[in-house]
């Protein structure tokens, strides 16, 4: 088991180099350059030089890569200038908020999906099994900043149960159920689509392995239909269905810039927009390194966690 | 058992839960009185004046700091602020300040006249111990300072290279507001997160992507505020903040979309409005093409429905534009220029002298970008306008920075029109970066149509070595009516910028300059 997380790990090393060439060589040839973001209508060429020369950004190309490259393996991830502090700081902070959110997100989609997912099975064709697959199906069809902005009109403008934005509170403790509050909506809104598609491939994965010969056996020893489908059937069918939540997971966090801007969550991905538009090269940089490490590192636990369940694919 | 029932148990359960969180989580709580929550549009990149150029730092950094002068309320003309008065040489190089007595930075280090002659060393001088806390965009705001020197405490001389005439103005701008010299020692590069001024708020924390909060500073030469304190929130998504404000998380509001004004129509909100020194024109390539003859410029000036531009698309937040200065600059603004009127009959007519009918245009179009409005939408419009008098448009449309990078270096070979907009605290920045033969863009200026007319360049450089506002205002008149008839863009739009407060607010009022000035403001 060991000597696998190794292999896997190894295997995650060429993967992030090659991507840290990749998010530099776009952020180079992307067109506007961070001088001109900066001095906007007076970024007349002579400023625009030396404002560049100040950045550091008259150097090669390749040497400005290595440079970085060095630095990152140092543990210096350089200074953010459109935030004027270190990109380590910023996207340390980002990032916990988007796992608070996309966490939440994760494990709401994945409860709910697997549950809706099972008990659709269970019931193939009754009316439990066919309102699941309607509410699925409108689930994983509404855009999820759409419903995001449907949800804040309803339930903070006009029913203000929850905040609009944000999240904490600006005055007022910071705790748990304040955090709680600012979350729900967005959390929802982040999860509706996943959970539509876990459910769906939930409910396929089970009828699969419903229609097994150990299911049979189970219920003709007498195991309680309770105890067949939750306990035989569905970890059976669960190896099917961690691979699909490692994936929802990645859509979960990809999907989190979309709620992060509707709700002003100060997470991760509102970060890489904004800095984006303003040609942050090094915020961008390194916040898709650090980004892209932490699910390389997700996907090798979903990997991990497959193997124990699943023997077979250590191999 | 059976499943079902199993289920049903859950869902009850889980439902039951979800409501005792509801029931539980109060109702968004009234902000407190005497504490302004303001909504900004993003997050500020510092609060060190030196170091930014955006619109939205600036709203937070006027209410921190002040300038040796500042613009009179309500204009754009200058007044004392820590400097009590001036004089300027005969010459006009040589600008003497007598300096306010007994005011000190909020880190309680002395406002003197070492702490002027710091601040303008730390940007200018590269030599200087401090200069590498920047780096300062705008420093070239003050490129004409040859020298700043500390005749004695209360007294500070700057000695230009040549007469400026805009400088005092450009003193008034944030780029000369006077940071504490003790907290740039103290901080170094981190300054912009520990600002310390001497205005009438001082900042207490800036918690990143939520909040900064400034406090009021009961020791304000100029009066302690009424406010206790301000909290800044960046909100992004202009949707967002249409919400927060409806839902009462933010008492005022910058930067309304023109389609959520009339959520704001009712009782309970004030909708504010103020022309400010702003102008949205389209540049016209003059070197080559169509628009190389006066006859087809001045034709799409006349083919442009700028009212419609500005009522329906812009519903009402800008007016007509008749000329390159726009009128918040009162003193030099030509009251005897009339806009092109829409007249697409004489377009045609124009068109057909210069036999220009149905050339074909390339339109360069932004997504977005500052001060530019609504641009796809107005260059639809503007196309519509266009193709109705006979020319075929070609839009090609850009995300702002790729734009900039397009626009700047010039159209030549590349396009015939750009969309341009600007915001200027001078009358003299943007006819003299865009309208010279000497700004030409491979000159380092902007003039990215390469307008040319020897008789404007020598009333602008008339202008800015003048140093009384009468004659500069007399030659500014003269060159926006030559550049009018000349056309080498298409005048839009000056846009009047809004700002909505609930009515828990009082004493608000917007500034022409687009500064956000809170120091008089209540709330209940």
């Amino acid at each position: 088991m060991g000597s696998y997380i190794l292999t896997r790990l190894l295997s995650a090393i060429p993967v992030l180099l090659g991507l840290s060439v990749i998010v530099f060589l776009i952020m180079a040839m992307i067109p506007g350059d961070p001088a001109t973001a900066i001095l906007g209508s007076y970024a007349t060429p002579e400023n625009v030089a030396k404002l560049n020369r100040d950045l550091g950004l008259d150097k090669p190309l390749v040497q400005r890569y290595f440079i970085w490259l060095g630095n990152m393996l140092q543990g210096d991830f350089g200074r953010s200038f459109s935030l004027n502090r270190p990109v380590l700081d910023e996207v340390a902070e980002r990032f916990g908020a988007t796992l608070v959110l996309a966490g939440t997100a994760f494990v709401i989609c994945s409860a709910l999906g697997v549950a809706a997912g099972v008990v659709s099975a269970a019931r193939q064709y009754g009316a439990a099994d066919k309102a699941i697959t309607f509410a699925v199906l409108l689930g994983i069809s509404i855009p999820s900043f759409f419903l995001g902005m449907m949800m804040i009109l309803i339930f903070a403008v006009n029913l203000r149960l929850f905040p609009v934005s944000g999240m904490w509170p600006i005055y007022g403790a910071r705790d748990a159920a304040a955090l709680l509050r600012h979350l729900t909506l967005p959390a929802l809104a982040l999860s509706v689509v996943a959970t539509g598609v876990i459910a769906r491939l939930a409910r396929s994965a089970m009828l699969e392995v419903l229609r097994q010969d150990f299911v049979r056996t189970a219920r003709a020893k007498g195991v309680h239909e309770r105890g067949v489908i939750w306990r035989h059937a569905l970890r059976a069918a669960m190896v099917s269905i961690i691979p699909v939540l490692g994936i929802q997971a990645g859509f979960v966090l990809s999907g989190a810039v979309y709620i992060e801007i509707v709700f002003q969550w100060p997470g991760v991905g509102r970060m890489l927009v904004d800095a984006i538009l303003k040609r942050d090269i090094l915020l961008v940089q390194g916040g898709v390194v650090l980004v892209a490490a932490c699910y390389v590192m997700f996907n090798i636990a979903v990997d991990v966690a497959q193997s124990l369940l699943d023997p077979r694919i250590r191999t | 058992m059976t499943l079902l029932d199993l289920t049903r148990r859950t869902l009850m359960a889980s439902a039951a839960a979800l409501a005792l969180g509801l029931g539980a989580a109060p109702v968004a709580a009234q902000t407190p009185a005497n504490v302004l929550i303001v909504g900004q549009i993003a997050e500020p990149k510092a609060l060190d004046p030196a170091a930014v150029t955006a619109v939205n730092d600036f709203r937070i950094l006027m209410n921190v700091f002040d300038g040796l002068v500042r613009y009179k309320d309500g204009t754009l003309e200058v007044e004392p602020a820590l400097a009590t008065e001036w004089t300027i040489s005969e010459d006009g190089t040589v600008y003497t300040f007598t300096l306010r007595e007994g005011v000190r930075f909020h880190d309680g280090a002395p406002f003197d006249a070492a702490a002027v002659k710091f601040n303008f060393d730390r940007m200018l001088d590269e030599t200087h111990p401090y200069h590498d806390t920047g780096p300062f965009p705008l420093a070239f705001f003050f490129s004409a300072v040859e020298s700043v020197e500390a005749v004695d405490d209360r007294t500070v001389q700057f000695t230009l290279n040549a007469p400026y005439a805009p400088f005092l103005s450009n003193l008034a701008y944030p780029t000369g507001l006077l940071v504490s010299p003790l907290s740039v020692e103290t901080h170094g590069a981190d300054v912009g997160r520990n600002p310390a001024g001497t205005g009438p708020f001082r900042f207490v924390e800036w918690r990143s992507n939520e909040a900064v909060v400034v406090e009021a500073n009961a020791d304000y030469w100029d009066g302690a505020p009424a406010l206790e304190a301000v909290v800044f929130r960046p909100i992004t998504d202009a949707n967002t903040r249409t919400a927060e404000m409806l839902a009462g998380g933010i008492d005022l509001m910058v930067e309304v979309p023109p389609v959520a004004l009339s959520e704001f129509a009712g009782d309970g909100f004030t909708v504010h409005e103020q022309a400010g020194p702003h102008v949205w024109f389209l540049i016209l390539n003059a070197k080559e093409g169509p628009f190389a003859d006066k006859r087809v410029r001045q034709a799409a000036n006349y083919a442009i429905n700028k009212e419609a531009l500005v009522n329906d698309v812009l519903e009402g937040t800008a007016e007509v534009a008749a000329g390159p200065t726009p009128p918040a600059f009162a003193w030099a603004y030509n009251e005897a220029l009339e806009p092109y009127p829409y007249d697409p009959d004489k377009a045609r007519a124009l068109l057909a002298e210069a036999g220009a009918e149905g050339a074909e245009l390339t339109f360069y179009v932004t997504e977005g970008g500052s001060g530019m409005l609504d641009p796809v939408a107005m260059g639809t419009a503007i196309q519509a306008d266009l193709t109705a008098v006979g020319l075929n448009v070609r839009i090609e449309t850009y995300e702002w920075n790729t734009f900039l990078g397009e626009v700047n270096p010039g159209l030549e070979g590349k396009a015939d029109m750009a969309e341009m907009a600007w915001m200027t605290n001078d009358p003299d920045t943007l006819p003299f970066l865009a309208l010279r033969t000497e700004a030409w863009p491979d000159k380092g200026g902007f003039n990215s149509g390469y307008y040319s007319n020897p008789e404007v360049d020598r009333l602008l450089e008339a202008a800015r070595v003048a140093t009384d506002q009468d004659e500069r205002a007399r030659l500014y008149k003269e060159m926006q009516a030559i550049v009018q008839e000349d056309a080498p863009w298409v005048f839009v739009a000056n846009w009047k910028q809004n700002a909505v407060t609930n009515d828990r607010v009082g004493n608000f009022a917007l500034q022409p300059s687009f500064f956000l000035l809170l120091d008089e403001v209540v709330k209940n």
